[in-house]
C-alpha cells in the first residue's frame, strides 16, 4: 500500500453535495410487476442504433434477441417481456426526441420465465468470441453513460490490461442502486470480476467504494476468498469520484493523459452493475433486459430501489411507487448532478437509467443569476483543473475557438462548477451548448 | 388509478447547488467588518458613523443612478455597493467633511465599477479608487486626523463643511501611529494597536477586531486565505530585514498591526473581482502587495502604502492570471499555457 493510500487517497478538487441517500439506502431491491406495454428504443447509447430482427405481430419470449448490433460500437436488444410485437414505431425517448423503438404488448397469461440455457464455458472462449458474447448480451456500462461494454474489452495489439477497476463509488447524490446491488448480489459481482479478470489477463481487481457505504464494503470484504486477487478500497466521499479518470486517480494515484483512455495505462474500469450483468449472462443466460433503478427525491411518494424491465414507461414505475407528490416540479432520469429532465412521464426506462428522481420547488427554484465575481470556487471544484469561469465568459461571447484552446474538450460536464457557483451562472450548460455548436460547425464543414 | 401529473420543468442538471450565493458572500464581508466598524464609531464618536453613512449613501445612490433601470434591483440587491460604501468609509479619516465622503463613494462606484461594466468587470478595487481620488483631490482633509476618545456625541465642525468649501479644523488634531513612526520616529505600544485607541482611519485602528473578522471569513471560506497570508509573509519578512539594518525602521509586528495593513490585507486585497483567480496567482498577488506596502511606507512620501500597493497589484492581476493557469488534468508540463488570458 502506497503512502498515497495511507492518507486516504482521493482526487484533487471536486465538491461535496449532501448525499440524500438515507431515503432509499435501507430499502431492499424490489421487483416491479410486469406492465401491459413495453417500448424498447433502438438507439440507447452512443454508437449505431440496433437493427430490429422482429416485425409487427410476431410472438417474442422474454430474453429473446429482438434487435442485433448495428455496428461494432452497438449492442443487441432483447425483449424484456414475453408477448407480441405491436410494431416498430417512432416513440418518445427520455431526451425528448422521437426515434424508432420496438413496442411490445405483454402476454398477460405468460409466466414470464426466461428460457433456461446452459451456462457458457467462458474460460474456453477465445477473446473475440467472448467480446461477441458481451455484445450479444446487450451489456452496456450501467454507471450512467451506457457505453457498449464489449468495446472496452477489445484491447489493441501491443497493449496489456494489468488492472481491473470496479466502480462502486456511486458519487451521485440520491442514488443507491449500486449500493444495494453490492449488498444484495456480492457473489454475482465477484463472479463478474473473476470472469473479466481471467479474460483480460489482468492481475488484480480493485473495487472502489465511497466510505458512506460501510455495509457494502463489509459485505464485499467478507465474500472475497483468501487468495483471490480482489481488494476493496474505501474512498473519501466526493463528487465526481465515479468519473472513470477520477476513480483511477483516487485508487491508483495515476492520471490518465488527456485524450487517452484508461486502457492506455493498463486499466479497465467497469461499474458494479455491468459486472453483475456479465455474471448473469454467462451463468444464467440472462441478457440485459432489466436493471436496478433508484426512485427517490422529495417528490417521490415512496422512494425505493427497484428492479425494472427495460422499456417500462417511467409513469408506470412511478405509479408502482405511489406516484408523484403534489409539489413535484421536475423529474430527472439519472443522478441529480448529471441526469436529464424529462418532459413527459410517457418515456421508457433505458439501459442507462440509474435513477428516477422527483424534485420539488425547494430544489428547482433558482435565485437570480449574478455577474461572475471571479471568486474561484469553480476552479476549486473542477476535477480537471480547467477554468470554468473563463469557459462561461467565452461561451457567452461565442468565442468557441478560444475555448478549445483552453481544453474545452477535456471537460466531462460533471457540473461541479455549476454546483459551486455562488452567482448561479449556468456554467456547464454554457459549456454543453458551446460543444454542441462546435460539433455542429464540424458537421457543416464536412 | 390517477396519478398527480405536474407540468414538468426542464431545468438541466446539476439540480443541486451549494448554499453560498453572491449577495450572501458580500453580506458576510459586511458582517465581518461590523466589530471593527463599531469599534471605530466607539473611538471616534458619532461623526465617524455619519462619515460611514455618507459613504454608503453615496455608493448606493450612484449604483442606482448609473445602472440601467432593468438591472437596478439586481445591482442594488447583490450588496456589493453597500460593501464598497462601507469599505471606503472605513478608510476615511473620522473628521472628513460628509460631502467628500459622499463624493468619494460616487467616484468609487461610478468610475471604480460601473464604467467597467458593473460588478465583476472592474480591474481596480472600487473602494480604493474612491479613496485614491479623495487623497489626490483633498490631501489636507484626507490626512487630518480627528483625535479618538473625545465626547461621543460631539460632531467635529469640519464634518459639516458645505460642498466645495474648505473645512475648518479644530486646533486639536492627532497623528496616526504610522505618521508618528515616519516623521517623529516614535513607536506606538502594541496593545494600543490591537485595541484601536489610536489615531487613524475609522476602521483601521482596531487590529484585534479586524483579525476576528478575518477569522470569520476564513471559516466561512469567503476569501482566498493565500492573499492575506502572502501579504503578511512578505511584509513581515521585508520589514524584519530592513529593521536589521538598524536605521530605525519599524519591525515586523508594528508593520503588520499599524495603518491599513489588516483592513487592506483581509478585506480589500481579498476582493475576488480584482485579485487573481488561480491559487498560485493568489500567492504572487499577496507577496507582491506585502512587499510594495513596506517599500512605499519606508521609502515613499506618505506614511501609508496599503492603498497604492493593492491598486498596483490589481493592475497586475490579469497578467498574473494569464501566467498561473492551473495545469489541466492529464496534461503534463503546463508551461505552454502563456496564450491564456483570464
Amino acid at each position: 500500500m502506497s503512502l498515497f493510500n495511507l492518507f486516504g487517497g482521493g482526487f484533487s478538487h471536486g465538491v461535496h453535495p449532501a448525499g440524500h441517500k438515507e431515503q432509499t439506502v435501507d430499502r431492499p431491491i424490489q421487483r416491479v410487476p410486469f406492465m401491459d406495454r413495453y417500448v424498447m428504443p433502438l438507439g440507447q447509447h452512443i454508437g449505431a442504433p440496433a437493427r430490429p430482427l422482429v416485425s409487427a405481430g410476431e410472438q417474442v419470449r422474454r430474453g429473446q434477441m429482438i434487435a442485433e448490433a448495428g455496428a461494432f460500437v452497438s449492442t443487441c436488444l432483447h425483449s424484456p417481456v414475453t408477448g407480441r410485437v405491436r410494431g416498430i414505431a417512432s416513440e418518445r425517448y427520455p431526451d425528448g426526441s422521437f426515434r424508432p423503438a420496438i413496442v411490445i404488448d405483454a402476454d398477460p397469461y405468460s409466466t414470464q420465465q426466461v428460457e433456461p440455457r446452459p451456462a457458457i464455458d467462458w474460460a474456453a472462449l477465445p477473446m473475440e468470441a467472448f467480446i461477441e458474447q458481451i455484445q450479444r448480451a446487450g451489456i452496456v456500462g450501467l454507471g450512467g453513460a451506457a457505453f457498449p461494454a464489449h468495446v472496452k474489452y477489445a484491447i489493441p495489439e501491443g497493449q496489456r490490461i494489468t488492472r481491473l477497476l470496479v466502480n462502486g463509488a456511486e458519487c451521485e447524490p440520491y442514488l443507491t442502486n449500486d449500493h444495494r446491488l453490492m449488498i444484495e448480489r456480492p457473489d454475482a459481482l465477484l463472479r463478474g470480476i473473476e470472469i473479466l479478470l481471467t479474460k483480460l489477463g489482468a492481475e488484480r481487481a480493485t473495487i472502489g467504494v465511497e466510505s458512506n457505504k460501510p455495509d457494502a464494503i463489509e459485505v464485499l470484504k467478507q465474500r472475497i476468498e483468501p487468495g483471490q486477487p480482489v481488494e476493496v478500497v474505501s474512498l473519501p466521499v466526493k463528487y465526481p469520484q465515479g468519473a472513470e479518470k477520477m476513480l483511477i486517480k483516487a485508487v491508483y494515484d495515476q492520471e490518465v493523459p488527456a485524450g487517452q483512455l484508461p486502457r492506455d495505462i493498463g486499466v479497465v474500469v467497469n461499474n458494479v452493475g455491468t459486472l453483475v450483468a456479465i455474471a448473469d449472462w454467462f451463468d444464467r443466460g440472462m441478457p440485459l433486459i432489466e436493471r436496478v433503478v433508484t426512485v427517490s427525491g422529495p417528490g417521490a411518494a415512496y422512494p425505493a430501489n427497484l428492479i425494472v424491465p427495460l422499456g417500462t414507461p417511467v409513469r408506470e414505475v412511478l405509479r408502482f411507487c405511489g406516484g408523484l407528490k403534489e409539489e413535484t416540479r421536475e423529474v430527472i432520469m439519472g443522478g441529480p448532478m448529471m441526469g436529464s429532465p424529462v418532459a413527459s412521464l410517457d418515456v421508457p426506462l433505458l439501459k442507462d437509467s440509474s435513477g428516477i428522481l422527483a424534485f420539488t420547488e425547494a430544489e428547482t427554484a433558482r435565485p437570480p443569476a449574478h455577474p461572475c465575481i471571479r471568486c474561484g470556487r469553480c476552479l476549486e471544484a473542477c476535477p480537471y483543473f480547467l477554468n470554468p469561469s473563463r469557459f462561461a465568459r467565452l461561451a457567452r461571447a461565442r468565442r468557441f475557438d478560444q475555448m478549445k484552446e483552453i481544453q474545452l474538450m477535456d471537460c466531462v460536464e460533471c457540473g461541479a462548477c455549476t454546483f459551486a457557483c455562488p452567482s448561479n451562472i449556468p456554467i456547464v450548460q454554457l459549456i454543453r451548448s458551446a460543444k454542441e455548436s462546435i460539433r455542429h460547425k464540424k458537421v457543416e464543414a464536412a | 388509478m390517477s396519478q398527480h401529473e405536474p407540468h414538468l420543468l426542464l431545468q438541466p442538471a446539476p439540480m443541486l447547488r451549494q448554499g453560498m450565493n453572491t449577495p450572501r458572500a458580500m453580506l458576510d464581508v459586511w458582517l465581518a467588518l461590523l466589530p471593527a466598524t463599531l469599534a471605530g464609531i466607539w473611538f471616534f464618536g458619532l461623526g465617524a458613523l455619519l462619515v460611514l453613512l455618507a459613504s454608503m449613501a453615496g455608493a448606493l445612490a450612484t449604483e442606482w443612478a448609473f445602472t440601467p433601470a432593468s438591472r437596478r434591483r439586481a445591482a442594488i440587491g447583490d450588496n456589493s455597493a453597500l460593501l464598497t460604501g462601507l469599505l471606503l468609509g472605513l478608510t476615511l479619516p473620522p473628521g472628513l467633511p460628509l460631502w467628500m465622503a459622499f463624493l468619494g463613494a460616487a467616484v468609487a462606484i461610478g468610475i471604480g465599477k460601473v464604467i467597467w461594466g458593473g460588478l465583476g468587470h472592474n480591474l481596480f478595487n472600487p473602494a480604493l479608487v474612491g479613496r485614491a481620488f479623495l487623497l489626490g483631490t483633498f490631501p489636507i482633509a484626507m490626512t487630518t486626523w480627528a483625535p479618538s476618545g473625545g465626547p461621543f456625541w460631539e460632531i467635529p465642525p469640519s464634518l459639516l463643511a458645505l460642498p466645495f468649501q474648505s473645512p475648518a479644523y479644530d486646533a486639536l488634531s492627532s497623528a496616526t501611529p504610522l505618521g508618528l513612526m515616519k516623521f517623529e520616529q516614535q513607536g506606538t505600544a502594541l496593545p494600543e494597536l490591537l485595541l484601536g485607541n489610536t489615531g487613524g482611519c475609522i476602521g483601521e485602528t482596531s487590529g484585534a477586531l479586524l483579525l476576528l473578522g478575518g477569522l470569520f471569513l476564513l471559516l466561512r471560506r469567503d476569501f482566498d486565505w493565500r492573499i492575506p497570508a502572502g501579504i503578511f509573509l512578505a511584509a513581515a519578512t521585508f520589514s524584519a530585514l530592513l529593521s536589521l539594518t538598524g536605521d530605525g525602521y519599524p519591525g515586523p509586528l508594528f508593520t503588520l498591526l499599524s495603518g491599513g495593513m489588516l483592513l487592506g490585507a483581509l478585506f480589500m486585497a481579498t476582493d475576488p473581482v480584482t485579485s487573481p483567480l488561480t491559487p498560485r496567482g493568489a500567492w504572487i498577488f499577496g507577496l507582491g502587495t506585502g512587499f510594495l506596502v513596506v517599500l512605499i511606507r519606508v521609502f515613499g512620501g506618505f506614511p501609508e502604502g496599503m492603498m497604492y500597493a493593492i491598486l498596483l497589484m490589481n493592475a497586475a492581476t490579469p497578467l498574473i492570471d494569464r501566467y498561473t493557469q492551473p495545469r489541466v488534468f492529464g496534461r503534463g508540463g503546463g508551461r505552454d499555457r502563456g496564450e491564456q488570458t483570464s
